[in-house]
């Protein structure tokens, strides 16, 4: 692979960009494999590379049914934050946002981590105490979060209307590291990456059966032939359901649709990400320039990838209380992801009733932020059969009561 | 906009004046049983693409619980039933059958 630098941006504007390489191969499958991922998300791709770099695993096939990142991975509004509440959220959090700080020097890809501050607005006295509860939390894990006040919340976001009628600004939970990445380049980056070590990444295979040998995978059936494998990684999101259906079991999740929209673009105004979430509403700006707005998730089973058009009158509705100077601006597009939410808000990284099949989702509306520290433990899960990243996020722990509950500490969790 | 009939009072209420209820015909377990049991009442559940049975509720309207029959992945409805069943009628199914040949879910088909 060629590295890409200033240097060879110089030598291609001297030849015409003529110099440039595929960035990663498209292989015809073989028959058989060491390990399969299935979904080429940006969970299943992390996975895929530290499966070669921590391990040394590296004949790897990751089958994709359409496009690299087309899932959510390409469809989020890219919040990377790790002030969760729990000591296993903030340990496979915090090291996936850690991992985000040098993922552009790591892969050799640039994936504009930009660690501008994450605001989570407190505007109730309920919140107030939820946030300075998850900032002590923070400190004893040694995330790095603090209690604001509104005349600090007002200083870092000068467009923010502190007074609003309804809910005012009674002050904030700030990341100053949580930020944003580039969701698109988090995914190409590391399938470059991945097909460097002579992984195979093959898009447009869709996986439509799960072949066992008595309890254990023995390899799966695509549109494009039966593929063997000894081991299967099932990373599939909204559409986790339907793979453990063809491998004979049932998950702890249902699959909802949850929207985004973006705004034309405006001149720079904010440069923190805010999330309002008692009005339900949250906003960053991109770097082109476009108020970048997440909406709500539909109240039931989903998988339209469009969601319903109340939650975005709601939401914009909240941001316009909160931030009036954007009550002119025009929307231009909008869109929706088919999110896996799971009873505790947390997400299922774990063996299954199948030897030889794990799964890794349910991060429903807030799992872009996890991708590292997603793929680095369950690397590990796949490798050795257990890891400490993953122990707690065990598909089982529902039967034995062992929450590992979120909900309770953010109404929302982008 | 979903919008489901309301088989109590009539009325074709939009999804805002509705309150979605999840899965339908689900068998509620007590006390007395295995933590597995317990596991699949209250977590696990079908989570289907395509026929969805569902509970839903006219909130903003008569209070009524009813049940719906549903395709998640078109958002087509195939009609509401009453709460008072432990599973679809057979209409309904029929209805479904002529749409969806072939369709199951759980036990129904
Ligand atoms: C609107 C929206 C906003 C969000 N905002 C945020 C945010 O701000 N911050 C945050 O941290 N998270 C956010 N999220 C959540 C985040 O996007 C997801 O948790 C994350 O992207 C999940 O990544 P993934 O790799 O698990 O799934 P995906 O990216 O969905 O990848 C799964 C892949 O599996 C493929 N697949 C499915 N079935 C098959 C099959 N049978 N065979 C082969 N391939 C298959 C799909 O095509 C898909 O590409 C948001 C989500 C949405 C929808
Ligand atoms: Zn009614």
């Amino acid at each position: 692979m060629k590295r890409y630098s200033a240097f060879a941006i110089a030598r291609e504007g001297l030849r015409q960009h003529t110099g440039w390489e595929r960035a990663w191969a498209s292989p015809e499958p073989k028959s058989s494999y060491d390990v399969i991922i299935v979904g080429a998300g940006g969970h299943g791709l992390a996975t895929a590379y530290y499966l070669g770099k921590n391990f040394g695993i590296t004949n790897v096939a990751i089958l994709e049914k359409g496009w690299l990142g087309g899932g959510n991975t390409g469809r989020n509004t890219t919040i990377i934050r790790s002030n969760y509440l729990q000591d296993s959220s903030a340990a496979i959090y915090e090291k996936a946002r850690s991992l985000y700080e040098t993922m552009s020097q790591d892969l050799n890809y640039n994936v504009m981590f930009s660690p501008r501050g994450v605001m989570m607005l407190a505007q109730t006295q309920h919140e107030i105490r939820g946030y300075q509860r998850t900032a002590h939390a923070n400190a004893l894990q040694g995330v790095s979060t603090e209690f604001i006040g509104p005349e600090q919340v007002k200083k870092l976001v000068p467009i923010i209307n502190i007074d609003g009628p309804r809910y005012p600004v009674l002050g904030a939970l700030w990341q100053p590291r949580g930020g944003t990445a580039r969701h698109d380049a988090v995914a190409w980056g590391y399938a470059r990456a991945c097909s460097d070590m002579g992984m195979h990444v093959i898009q447009k295979c869709e996986v439509t059966g799960i072949r066992r040998e008595g309890d254990k995978v023995v390899g799966v059936d695509t549109n494009r032939g039966a593929i063997d494998c000894n081991k299967l990684g099932v990373v599939v999101a909204g559409h986790s359901g339907q793979l453990a259906d063809m491998a004979g079991f049932r998950l702890p999740l249902e699959s909802v649709a949850l929207q985004a929209l973006v705004s034309e673009p405006i001149k720079p105004c904010m440069d923190v990400v805010v999330m309002a979430n008692t009005v339900h509403g949250y906003m960053s700006q991109s770097d082109k320039g476009e108020m970048v707005i997440g909406g709500g998730t539909d109240s039931f089973n989903n998988f339209t990838q469009r969601g319903s058009f109340h939650h975005i009158e709601e939401t914009v509705r909240a941001l316009v209380e909160t931030f009036p100077m954007i009550s002119r601006l025009k929307m231009l597009r909008q869109w929706g992801g088919i999110v896996d939410v799971t009873g505790d808000r947390s997400p299922i990284l774990s063996k299954t009733p199948v030897d030889g099949m794990f799964v890794n989702c349910g991060w429903g509306t807030g799992g872009f932020k996890a991708i590292p520290g997603s793929g680095w433990g369950f690397a590990e899960l796949i490798a050795k059969g257990d890891s400490p990243l993953c122990d707690e996020f065990s598909m089982f722990r529902f039967r034995e009561g062992k929450f590992i509950d979120e909900s309770v500490a953010a109404g929302v969790a982008h | 906009m979903l919008i489901l009939h309301c088989p109590y009072c009539g009325v074709d209420a939009d999804e805002t004046e509705l309150h979605a209820g999840g899965e339908a015909h689900v068998k509620r377990y007590g006390p007395g049983s295995s933590d597995a049991e317990f596991e699949s009442y209250l977590f696990v559940r079908e989570n289907p693409k395509g026929v969805h049975f569902e509970r839903w509720r006219h909130a903003n309207g008569c209070g009524k619980w009813f049940h719906a029959a549903r395709c998640t992945s078109t958002l087509e409805v195939f009609g509401t039933y009453s709460a008072q069943t432990t599973e679809p009628p057979q209409e309904i199914k029929d209805k479904i059958s002529a749409k969806r040949p072939g369709w199951s879910w759980r036990e129904f088909a």
